[in-house]
C-alpha cells in the first residue's frame, strides 16, 4: 500500500497544526460558529445529535494493521469502545470531545492517518472496489489512480468551497462494485479501440434528494490527461454549480440544467488551457504510483493440494463449508481467497466494530492476510489474501468474535446508516429497523434461498445508507414528528445503475418486518426458479408488490 | 484608513478608493464594478472588482493595462472567487489581485495560492494572526499559481 514520505507526513502534519489552533481559537470564542463550521467539517467533525462525530479517512479503503490498531485504541480512549464503517468507506467515532479532535488527528498522523476532507463542500474521499488488486475480472487495478486523485485533491486550494460535497469513485473490473454511476465523477478503466487503457469519465451521477444516473462525458480518455481533466470539470462546477439552494447545489443539478452535450463543451474549453501543463501525468509518476500497490508476497502453493486440504475441512465441519460459500470470493492468485468479514451480526449496528474485534482484525490480518485489510462501501471488512489452507483457522478465529456471520451480500448484510440514534440530519432511526428485519428472517435457509438482496436503509433524504441503489430501498421520513418509512423496489448499484421506484405510502416501524416479509413472499411466489429478486422485479414490475403488500386482511 | 496584507507584510492601505457602485461617473482612484469599469474609455491603470457571479472573460483583454483586480467574497462560503483568481493569473495578469470582503484568515493560504497578493480583512484586529495564515503550510500536493509544479514532478 501508499507509504508516505516526507512530503506527505510534512502536509499531514501541519494540518493538525493547524486545526488545534482553529479549535483553540473556536473554544476560546475567536471564531465564530459559523466560520468554524467548514473548518470542523473539513476535518471530518460534526456536531451531532448526542456528541461531536469524527469522520476518519480511509483512503479508498486501504488500511494496514498498524492502523487499525491505532484505531482500536482512539476508540478506548476518546470514545465508547467502538467505531463504524461507513458507507463511504471511512471509519466514524461517535463520542469523541471536540476539545479531544486534535489530539485524536495527531495520534492518526502517527500512523499516516487523517480525516482531512470526510466532510465539507470539498472533494471528499476517492472510494473504490474493495476487492481491487486482486479480482479475477479486472482490466487494471484502480488504487495507483486513486492515490494520485487523494494528493491531488487532499487540501487542494481552488475546491475547498464548492458549492456542495464532491465524491469521486474509480473502478477496474466488468463487475463494478465502487457504484460508479452513483458519484459526481465515476471513472471507468477502459480499453479503447487501439487497445490502450485509459478511462470512460462519466459525471452527475448521485444519491440523495434527487438521485440521478450519472452521464458519459468522455468515452476514453488518456490516462496522462486523469487530473487536468478532472480540474476542469471542477472548475466548471464550482463557477456555474448553484449556490442558492443547497438542495440543488450538486453537479448532477447542473449537468442536468445545461445538459451534457454543453456542459462536456464548458469542460472542454476549460481542460483546452490547461491540458498538457505541468498537472499531466507522466509515465514516471503513474509507475511509481503503481509500484506502490504491487502484489505482495504470494507464496506458490500447490493449489491442487490445498485445495484438497480445503475440501477435506469443508466435509467435516458444514458451518465453515458454508461461511467459505457466501462470504469468499475467487482470487486471482491460484490458492488463495478473498474473505468478506461481515459486520452485520445480528445486535450489533450494521458496520460497527469494536475495539477488541478491531484488534483480533489486525492480528489476523497479520497472521494470513499481509497485514492488509480493507473496509468496504457495503459496511463489511475485507482480507483480500488469505491462502485457502489457513481458512479453517481464520474462520475460527472469528467464530469467537461475532465476525463470522456468513451472509455476505444477502438480505441481513444490510447497508444502514447511524440514523436517529446519531445523526442530527435523521429523519427516522434506522439502525432499529434493521435490527428487527435481521431478527425476523433469523432462519439463514430461507435467507440463501432467497438469493443475493441488497437492502438498504437511509435515515433520511441525504441517502447516506444509499437506499435508491437497495433492490429493497427503506427511507426514514418524517410526518408530523412521527417516524415513518417509505419502501422502493428495484434499485440497483452495477454499471447498469438503476434507481429503485415508490411502492407507495410509507409505514411505522413496528410494521417494516411485516412488510419486508410481503415483498419477500410476493418474490418467492413470483419468482422462475432461482432467479434473483432484481431480475423478477424487473421482469414483473412493481405493482404485484404493491397490490400484495397494500392489500387490505381478510 | 484600514490596513491591508500586501506581498506578505502589513501596509496602509494604498490609496485605492474601496467601490461606489452609485458614483455616476468613474474617478481615477476609485476601484469600479465590473459596470462602471466597462464603460472606462482608458483602462490603463484602473481597478476593478469581480462579485461572485462575474467571472474574469472581460478583463482578459486588458489585464496588462489593469492596476488592481478586487475579487469579493460577499459570503466566506462561496469559492468562486478563487477559480476566478487562478484564471487571471494563469492567463497572464500580473498586476494586484486583491480579496475584499468576508473571507476569513484560515482561507487565505488558498487564496494566495490561488494568486491573491492582497487581502483586506474585513477585521483588522486580526491582522497578525491573518499574515501568519499565509504560511501554514510549507509543502503542497497540488500546482498552483505558487508552485507551478505538482509535487509528484518534484519528488
Amino acid at each position: 500500500m501508499y507509504v508516505y514520505d516526507q512530503h506527505d507526513q510534512t502536509i499531514v502534519d501541519q494540518r493538525v497544526a493547524q486545526f488545534r489552533d482553529q479549535t483553540q481559537r473556536f473554544l476560546a470564542g475567536e471564531i465564530s460558529e459559523d466560520a468554524f463550521l467548514p473548518l470542523r467539517l473539513q476535518n471530518g467533525l460534526y456536531i451531532q445529535r448526542l456528541a461531536p462525530m469524527l469522520r476518519i479517512a480511509v483512503p479508498y479503503g486501504l488500511l494496514n494493521s498498524t492502523q487499525v490498531r491505532m484505531l482500536a485504541h482512539l476508540t478506548r480512549k476518546y470514545d465508547k469502545g467502538y467505531a463504524h464503517i461507513s458507507t463511504r468507506q471511512n471509519v466514524q467515532l461517535n463520542w469523541p470531545r471536540l476539545e479531544d479532535v486534535p489530539d485524536i488527528l495527531e495520534e492518526l498522523a502517527s500512523v499516516q492517518m487523517h480525516a482531512i476532507q470526510t466532510s465539507g463542500n470539498c472533494i471528499r474521499n476517492t472510494t473504490t472496489d474493495q476487492f481491487a488488486g486482486v479480482a479475477t475480472d479486472e482490466l487494471e487495478d484502480p488504487r495507483p489512480y486513486c492515490e494520485i486523485i487523494r494528493q491531488w485533491s487532499t487540501l487542494h486550494p481552488e475546491f475547498a468551497f464548492l458549492p456542495r460535497k464532491f465524491k469521486i469513485a474509480v473502478c477496474g473490473t466488468t463487475q463494478d462494485r465502487a457504484a460508479i454511476y452513483n458519484h459526481d465523477i465515476g471513472l471507468d478503466l477502459v480499453t479503447n479501440e487501439q487497445g490502450e487503457v485509459g478511462f470512460k469519465v462519466i459525471v452527475g451521477g448521485g444519491l440523495g434528494r434527487t438521485p440521478v444516473i450519472g452521464s458519459v462525458v468522455c468515452d476514453w480518455l488518456d490516462k496522462k490527461h486523469l487530473l487536468t481533466y478532472l480540474e476542469a470539470i471542477l472548475r466548471v462546477y464550482n463557477q456555474n454549480g448553484r449556490r442558492d439552494n443547497k438542495y440543488k447545489a450538486r453537479i448532477k443539478i447542473l449537468v442536468r440544467a445545461m445538459g451534457v452535450d454543453a456542459f462536456r463543451t464548458a469542460v472542454e474549453e476549460e481542460w483546452a488551457s490547461i491540458k498538457e501543463g505541468p498537472s499531466t501525468l507522466t509515465q514516471d509518476v503513474i509507475e511509481r504510483s503503481k509500484a506502490c500497490f504491487t502484489a505482495p508476497d504470494y507464496e506458490v502453493i500447490e493449489a491442487e493440494s490445498a485445495l484438497k486440504a480445503l475440501e477435506r475441512q469443508r466435509d467435516t465441519d458444514p458451518l465453515f463449508s458454508n461461511w467459505v460459500k457466501r462470504n469468499t470470493v475467487a482470487h486471482h492468485v491460484p490458492g488463495y481467497r478473498i474473505v468478506n468479514i461481515s459486520l452485520k451480526a445480528t445486535g450489533y449496528a450494521p458496520g460497527d466494530i469494536t475495539d477488541r474485534q478491531l484488534e483480533l482484525l489486525a492480528d489476523l490480518a497479520d497472521q494470513y492476510s499481509f497485514g492488509e485489510l480493507r473496509t468496504t462501501h457495503e459496511q463489511n471488512i475485507v482480507l483480500a489474501d488469505v491462502r485457502k489452507d489457513e481458512l479453517y483457522n481464520l474462520w475460527q478465529a472469528l467464530q469467537g468474535a461475532d465476525l463470522a456471520t456468513a451472509n455476505i451480500g444477502y438480505l441481513t448484510d444490510m447497508i444502514c446508516c447511524p440514523g436517529g440514534d446519531y445523526c442530527a440530519l435523521a429523519n427516522a432511526k434506522s439502525i432499529p429497523v434493521a435490527e428487527a428485519i435481521q431478527r425476523r428472517f433469523d432462519d439463514v435457509d430461507y435467507v440463501y434461498d432467497l438469493g443475493p438482496l441488497d437492502l438498504n436503509i437511509s435515515g433520511c433524504m441525504n441517502a447516506c445508507g444509499h437506499h435508491h441503489i437497495g433492490h429493497i430501498g427503506v427511507l426514514g421520513v418524517d410526518k408530523k414528528g412521527q417516524e415513518f418509512y417509505q419502501v422502493s423496489l428495484g434499485g440497483s448499484k452495477d454499471k447498469n445503475a438503476a434507481i429503485g421506484k415508490i411502492l407507495g405510502p410509507s409505514f411505522k416501524q413496528d410494521d417494516m418486518p411485516d412488510v419486508i416479509d410481503r415483498i419477500l413472499t410476493t418474490f418467492v411466489d413470483l419468482r422462475a426458479e432461482d432467479e434473483a429478486f432484481l431480475d423478477t422485479y424487473n421482469r414483473v414490475g412493481l405493482d404485484p408488490f404493491k397490490e400484495r403488500v397494500y392489500a387490505k386482511a381478510d | 484608513m484600514p490596513k491591508l496584507i500586501k506581498d506578505g507584510a502589513i501596509v496602509e492601505n494604498d490609496g485605492w478608493l474601496p467601490m461606489d457602485p452609485e458614483g455616476t461617473a468613474p474617478r481615477v482612484q476609485h476601484i469600479l464594478s465590473l459596470e462602471q469599469w466597462m464603460t472606462l474609455d482608458a483602462k490603463t491603470n484602473s481597478a476593478v472588482q469581480l462579485e461572485p457571479g462575474q467571472p474574469p472573460a472581460p478583463l482578459l483583454e486588458h489585464l496588462n493595462e489593469l492596476a488592481l483586480v478586487a475579487v469579493n467574497f460577499p459570503a466566506f462560503t462561496d469559492g468562486r472567487g478563487f477559480s476566478y483568481a487562478r484564471e487571471l493569473r494563469e492567463k497572464g495578469f500580473k498586476g494586484e489581485l486583491r480579496a475584499v470582503g468576508g473571507f476569513i484568515r484560515d482561507q487565505m493560504h488558498y487564496l494566495h495560492r490561488c494568486g491573491f497578493n492582497a487581502f483586506a480583512l474585513a477585521d483588522d484586529s486580526e491582522l497578525e494572526g491573518a499574515l501568519s495564515a499565509l504560511n501554514e503550510f510549507s509543502e503542497h500536493y497540488q500546482a498552483a499559481t505558487d508552485e507551478p509544479a505538482p509535487l509528484f514532478r518534484r519528488r
